[in-house]
């Protein structure tokens, strides 16, 4: 794979391909799942050939996404681990909202808001997945008592609009901040937006002389054929 | 059941808006089983599956006087068996005709998300609409009697029509056709309660003090009702709910949390787009660039 001259790699193919599997069953998922959520977005369901069908392929995209989310679990555990630094981001958000980060606590690879949404969907998910075992009819309904089974059905809807509301943010925040979108789409960001956005990892690169997207990926940095 | 009749709505599944009710000048129907007067022949259950064409696969012996077993796609009534002993030391056989109770206020409506799946006549039958049905499994939780029934092979959901081909052209349903011993009676609900009453009175009369008519005002009352010897404890036959209600965990899932969650979605992606047109976009300066360079540079000069 190669990229630009004098970019730093944010995330490597694997990681891309692996990040836009999920993104795809989640969106999948969003819109089969409200389908069946809302009279008023029953509609959807006719994107994936009627509600029949819309039913039937829900719990097996969701059973991809597990496995594609563990993929990324495992990629980004380490590096979203909370620190000091977090709390402190977080009690300046608001300035980090209006686009003035000066002041603000100089960030790893990921930012606090980015910690939240990783973990809030590392809870998330595996909670949809149980939940969703137990009302996927045609295999489990005889495992489980009715009343286990209403009880994980409002859990499964509770924890689903929490994943979207968590997703709007983190769309939106790929859109505002400039350069991140492509940092996901072709895997690579300008060595400015990595000083701009996170500082701390940009210096952990320089420092090991790695062109990213972690210290010990490569030793590429400021070579003159990069 | 397929439905030849559609302007006589007066619930209909996952629908925002009034269904085709003007042809509702009718009174409500209701079956009234009475309990006491039930020999256990199946007769019912042997009309319903004449009637409906429904063949269940043959089962399998397990000591016990119901057969089939259980409720399922293809069996919409059955007859339950419970041997009690009663504390005055006797010993009852109770027998209950089982099948969809026709609620008034139907828990397997509220919980269907397949808009038109799931309706209810002006009569008071609660009739499926398998076209329309997505075998998602909803009603079975919706549901406070445990009724439907998802088939394993068109996954569609099935239960006890009440009949509702034949009551639309003016018979009774085919179980109290073929019931010998007049236990299942069918007519308008006030002439039912009204019946049910004067056989509560004669059990009474008869040293049964607590019998009376099961019509549980937790559903809205039902459209199948049951005369019971010990009205007082509904579920020694054979489980039947005590003060049946659609569960509260499925009343938040399809009332309170429906509007809360698109509310919720609906700001979350309005509060993102007022940031996007008053605060705009973070885009990264000339000087994050040229500082990032110079760090580059000093490093690569740090190290040569």
């Amino acid at each position: 794979m190669t990229y630009p001259k004098g970019t730093i790699i944010r995330a490597t193919a694997f990681t891309r391909i692996n990040h836009w599997t999920t993104a795809t069953c989640f969106v999948l998922l969003v819109l089969s799942g409200l389908a069946m959520f809302h009279p008023l977005l029953f509609w959807l369901s006719g994107l994936f050939g009627g509600g029949q069908w819309a039913r039937a392929a829900h719990p097996w995209v969701g059973c991809v996404l597990l496995v594609s989310y563990l993929g990324l679990t495992i990629q980004f555990w380490r590096e979203n681990l909370p620190n000091r630094s977090d709390a402190e981001w977080l009690a300046k958000i608001d300035r980090v909202v209006l686009n003035d980060e000066q002041g603000t606590p100089e960030v790893g690879r990921f930012n606090a808001g980015q910690k939240i949404v990783f973990w809030g969907m590392a809870f998330l998910v595996p909670v949809l997945f149980l939940t969703g075992l137990l009302i996927w009819d045609i295999y489990f309904s005889t495992y489980t008592s009715i009343g286990t089974q209403r009880v994980a059905v409002l859990m499964h809807s509770l924890c689903a609009i929490a994943a979207i509301i968590l997703w709007i943010v983190h769309v939106y925040a790929a859109i505002w901040v400039s350069g991140s979108m492509r940092g996901m789409m072709h895997g690579y960001v300008t060595p400015g937006w990595a000083w701009r956005h996170h500082r701390q990892w940009f210096r952990s690169l320089v420092a090991a002389g790695s062109r990213g997207p972690t210290p010990a990926s490569n030793d590429d940095l400021g070579k003159a054929d990069n | 059941m397929a439905d030849l009749q559609t302007q006589d709505y007066i619930r209909r599944s996952a629908s925002t808006l009034t269904p085709p009710s003007v042809r509702n000048y009718e009174q409500t129907v209701a079956k009234l089983i009475d309990v006491s007067r039930c020999i256990g022949c199946k007769a019912c259950q042997a009309a319903c599956m004449e009637w409906n064409n429904l063949r269940a696969d043959v089962g399998r012996f397990e000591g016990s006087y119901d057969n089939p077993m259980d409720l399922g796609p293809s069996v919409w009534t059955l007859m339950r068996f419970t041997e009690w002993e009663n504390p005055n030391d006797s010993l009852e056989w109770l027998i209950r005709k089982d099948g969809c109770m026709h609620c008034e206020d139907p828990g397997c409506l509220k919980a269907c998300p397949a808009p038109g799946a799931i309706v209810q006549h002006a009569n008071g039958i609660v009739d499926f609409i398998s076209e329309n049905c997505i075998g998602c499994g909803y009603c079975v939780k919706g549901c406070p009697f445990n009724i439907p029934r998802i088939s394993p092979i068109d996954h569609k959901s099935y239960k006890c029509t009440l009949c509702s081909d034949r009551v639309a052209v003016g018979l009774e349903p085919a179980c109290v056709k073929a019931c010998p011993t007049g236990a299942i009676m069918f007519g308008s609900k006030r002439d039912m309660t009204a019946w049910a009453g004067e056989r509560v009175d004669e059990l009474k009369s008869r040293g049964f003090g607590n019998a009376g008519l099961y019509d549980p005002p937790g559903v809205g009352g039902t459209h199948v009702m049951y005369v019971l010897h010990h009205a007082d404890k509904p579920s020694i036959y054979a489980g039947l709910p005590n003060d049946p209600h659609i569960s509260a965990f499925v009343g938040l899932w399809k009332g309170m949390l429906k509007p809360v969650a698109l509310a919720g979605m609906a700001l979350a992606t309005i509060g993102t787009f007022l940031h996007w047109i008053t605060v705009g976009p973070n885009k990264v300066e000339p000087e994050d660039e040229q500082q990032a360079e110079e760090v580059i540079r000093s490093a690569r000069g740090d190290s040569e």
